[in-house]
């Protein structure tokens, strides 16, 4: 029984999403300090989530697994979200 | 495969991240906790989350991160043979976690003696809203330096296999795992960053 071949992955790719990570970062943490109101919520969450699909398909290789893998992690991820906004919708009209 | 032991990596992957999954819903659910209270306490969660301080949570964000990076370029060092890379970039990485801790304990430190604790009577006379803003602080980034803990003494042991050459070019899914929980420790946090530090 033979695993299908593993995907080696360049040092220099890491380094590559670490430096985007490391700007996404700071820019996140200047933008929020000016004052958008609601924008800044949004600003931030939407950075998070570039953040964190870089982590997800890059360290995580969910890139280079199968299918399966990535589309498990958007049912989880989805499944949270949707229990997030309809706990927020009860509390709205409530 | 030469016959001694059976193995099958892609299962055991698979197995992680079934693991990885409860870990997420376990933090999703302290996330709808949070968005309900912020939600109920909008003044109280905005006046809070000021007297976090920015700089030691964009620090801690960034040596998170590139620990993340470390392991897993460890694991490249690793498929390429390059056995004392690999342990120099584990090193590394356990390195950021402890001092991912050290400013955990000093930051948690100060807050502590400004009386601002779960608990603390001084805290409960601010109001309900201070309460549950630091309840919350506490308790998520509690359970998030819990499993850095964990996620530290997973790493050490893994390294410790390398150094032993249990562990090897062809037989790494163990490391693979460590830093599949690894990264998800680093994924939380790039959460809690923008809604207790940034969001204000």
């Amino acid at each position: 029984m033979e695993n299908e071949k593993n995907h080696i992955i360049p040092y220099r790719t890491f380094l590559f999403v670490l430096a985007g990570l490391i700007t996404l970062t700071l820019t996140s943490a200047v933008v929020t300090q000016i004052s958008l109101g609601t924008f800044t919520v949004a600003i931030a969450l939407i950075i998070a989530t570039i953040k964190s699909s870089l982590v997800l398909r890059v360290f995580m290789h969910l890139k280079f697994e199968s299918r399966m893998f990535s589309l498990a992690v958007i049912a989880v991820v989805l499944l949270i979200a949707t229990v997030i906004i309809i706990t927020l919708l009860d509390y709205l009209y409530r | 495969m030469t016959g001694e032991t059976h193995r099958d990596d892609l299962t055991s992957k698979t197995g992680m991240w079934l693991f990885l999954f409860t870990e997420m819903l376990l933090f999703g659910g302290l996330f709808v906790v949070y968005s309900v209270y912020r939600f109920r306490n909008p003044v109280a969660f905005h006046l809070a989350a000021q007297e976090l301080s920015v700089t030691i949570g964009t620090i801690n964000t960034i040596i998170l991160l590139t620990s993340s990076t470390m392991i897993a370029m460890s694991i490249t060092a690793l498929q390429t043979k390059n056995k004392k890379l690999t342990l120099f970039l584990l090193g590394i990485t356990i390195l950021l976690g402890l001092a991912f801790l050290v400013n955990k304990y000093f930051e948690w430190g100060g807050h502590i003696k400004e009386h601002i604790y779960p608990g603390s009577s001084i805290l409960a006379l601010r109001g309900q809203g201070d309460v549950l803003f630091f309840g919350l602080y506490f308790f998520m980034t509690g359970l998030h330096a819990l499993h850095i803990i964990i996620g530290l003494i997973f790493i050490a042991i893994i390294t410790a296999k390398i150094f032993r050459n249990k562990i090897t070019f062809n037989n790494y899914v163990l490391l693979e795992n460590s830093g599949l929980y690894w990264h998800l420790v680093d994924l939380i946090w790039i959460f809690l960053y923008p809604l207790f530090y940034l969001i204000t």
